[in-house]
């Protein structure tokens, strides 16, 4: 009887780094949706069905503002920063609606591919300069990384030779340690914004930041902070989730070498695989919503005030949807996945992210066929379950 | 076919361009629209999963009564 049984515990991290951790088991037994404990001991649902995870996703009765009491929080550095101003996911509509708006015209499919030979471009500069130094290398920073952050650094007019600050404040922002880790990472990169608009108030360049300095700020749709919030949150999501796609997608791939194998031999396949890896590595595993009313779903009824949270790397392998979830398999359909999340709050980089995902993979693999690990894979080191997934170091020869 | 696109609700994932790119595209704003000509989905057999994959449930498919 699951009701006899003490709820897991939530999150946790992974022993496999593309596989989800075995103490989720239950979690996958009792679809659609259980009870889990947070690290402060509360109880809130976990959503777990493919089917019961979209009609959530897409319900308005679930806020995404963690500025609300009762939010709930996944770790104490979380809990002590959620009163903290977060553009676009950690606000509902309408104002959400008024913020994607400014910005979704720079994400379409069209912008993405025309800015396809830009990411060709920067994904062979930095293999050239991989390749020129190595082997062996660290894949996460010679190349994981760089590409992504100069990708966004591009589109949004920010200089990428501050990279190592800004790389550095977005993973204290993301990993801590501690609270006051957060906290002062905030406070840095909102510093740091505030000068550049400043900045580009009286020098406008050509980015999507300069853009909202002439059309949002100047009549005043967008003030300062929100202007810093938003910047904010384009850059450290436009980079740190891509590079863990990246780094974790190339060590997916190569602990798959059949699949390797065939996607070399089939080029086609790519977007296909990028689908596939984006459902079986689920690296944003533990999206979080408040009930703000009652909702009756799957046979029982989530109370107003009670947290949710949407464990990606289980809804992507219900076998209802997706047969033999666990195995990689470039031939299946991937579509429908929730990786990029779904309702109002999905993924607004998730066209360029595609088109970054293709080219890195495709590129990487063409130029380097006899890349591995230079290290026994299970020596790798990799995120703790409590982020963003992917991984810390990527040693690679060839 | 009828396809209705509730512009208001968009919010311009592009899932529709991606999964039908025949009959679906987005305007310089992000939000989606039918190509020109391809109003009744062109017999696209992808126009009922793309309005599967809109993740705000914005597109409506229905078959046209003649």
């Amino acid at each position: 009887m699951t009701d006899t049984t003490a709820p897991v515990a939530f999150p946790q991290s992974r022993t496999c780094p593309y596989h989800p951790p075995a103490a989720y088991e239950p979690l996958r037994t009792e679809r659609p949706l259980t009870r889990i404990s947070l690290f402060d001991g509360r109880e809130v649902w976990l959503v777990s069905g493919h089917a019961t995870a979209r009609a959530l996703l897409a319900d308005p009765r679930l806020s995404s503002n963690r500025d609300r009491p009762g939010f709930p929080s996944p770790t104490a550095r979380f809990a002590g920063v959620r009163n903290r101003r977060t553009a676009l996911l950690g606000v509902d509509d309408p104002e959400h609606r008024v913020q994607r708006r400014m910005v979704v015209g720079d994400f379409t499919l069209k912008r993405a591919a025309e800015l396809r030979p830009r990411i060709q471009q920067i994904v062979d500069e930095r293999l050239d300069a991989m390749i020129a130094q190595g082997p062996p290398a660290d894949l996460v920073s010679a190349f994981a990384l760089p590409v992504p952050s100069m990708v966004i650094c591009a589109l949004l007019g920010v200089p990428y030779s501050d990279h190592d600050f800004f790389e550095a404040q977005s993973r204290r922002l993301l990993r801590g340690p501690e609270t006051a880790d957060v906290l002062d990472a905030r406070d840095r990169l909102e510093e740091y914004f505030g000068e550049l608009i400043d900045r580009k108030r009286e020098e406008p360049g050509t980015g999507l930041l300069d853009d909202l300095v002439q059309r949002q700020l100047s009549d005043g749709a967008l003030d300062r902070e929100g202007l810093i919030a938003m910047a904010l949150i384009l850059l450290v999501a436009g980079h740190e989730t891509t590079a863990n796609m990246i780094s974790l997608g190339t060590f997916t791939l190569l602990q798959h070498p059949d699949r390797l194998a065939e996607l070399r031999a089939d080029p086609g396949l790519v977007p296909a695989a990028v689908e596939e890896l984006m459902r079986m590595l689920s690296i944003a595993d533990g999206l979080l919503r408040l009930a703000l009313e009652d909702i009756d779903v799957a046979g029982t009824t989530i109370r107003k005030g009670d947290g949710v949270v949407f464990a990606t790397s289980v809804i992507n392998r219900d076998e209802t949807v997706y047969p033999d979830p666990d195995t990689l398999d470039f031939n299946r359909s991937a579509r429908h996945h929730v990786a990029f999340g779904f309702g109002i709050h999905q993924c607004l980089g998730q066209n360029l992210a595609r088109a970054e995902m293709e080219i890195a993979l495709h590129t990487l693999f063409d130029r380097l066929p006899t890349l591995r690990l230079a290290a026994p894979a299970e020596e790798i080191p990799f995120k703790p379950g409590d982020t963003i997934q992917g991984m810390l170091e990527l040693p690679v020869t060839w | 076919m009828d396809i209705d696109i509730d512009k208001d609700v968009c919010i311009g994932a592009g899932q529709c361009a991606l999964t039908a790119p025949d009959v679906f595209t987005q305007d310089d704003d992000g939000i989606s629209a039918l190509l020109p000509g391809r109003e009744d989905g062109g017999g696209s057999p992808l126009v009922r999963e793309a309005a599967r994959a809109c993740p705000v449930s914005a597109i409506t498919v229905s078959e046209t009564v003649s």
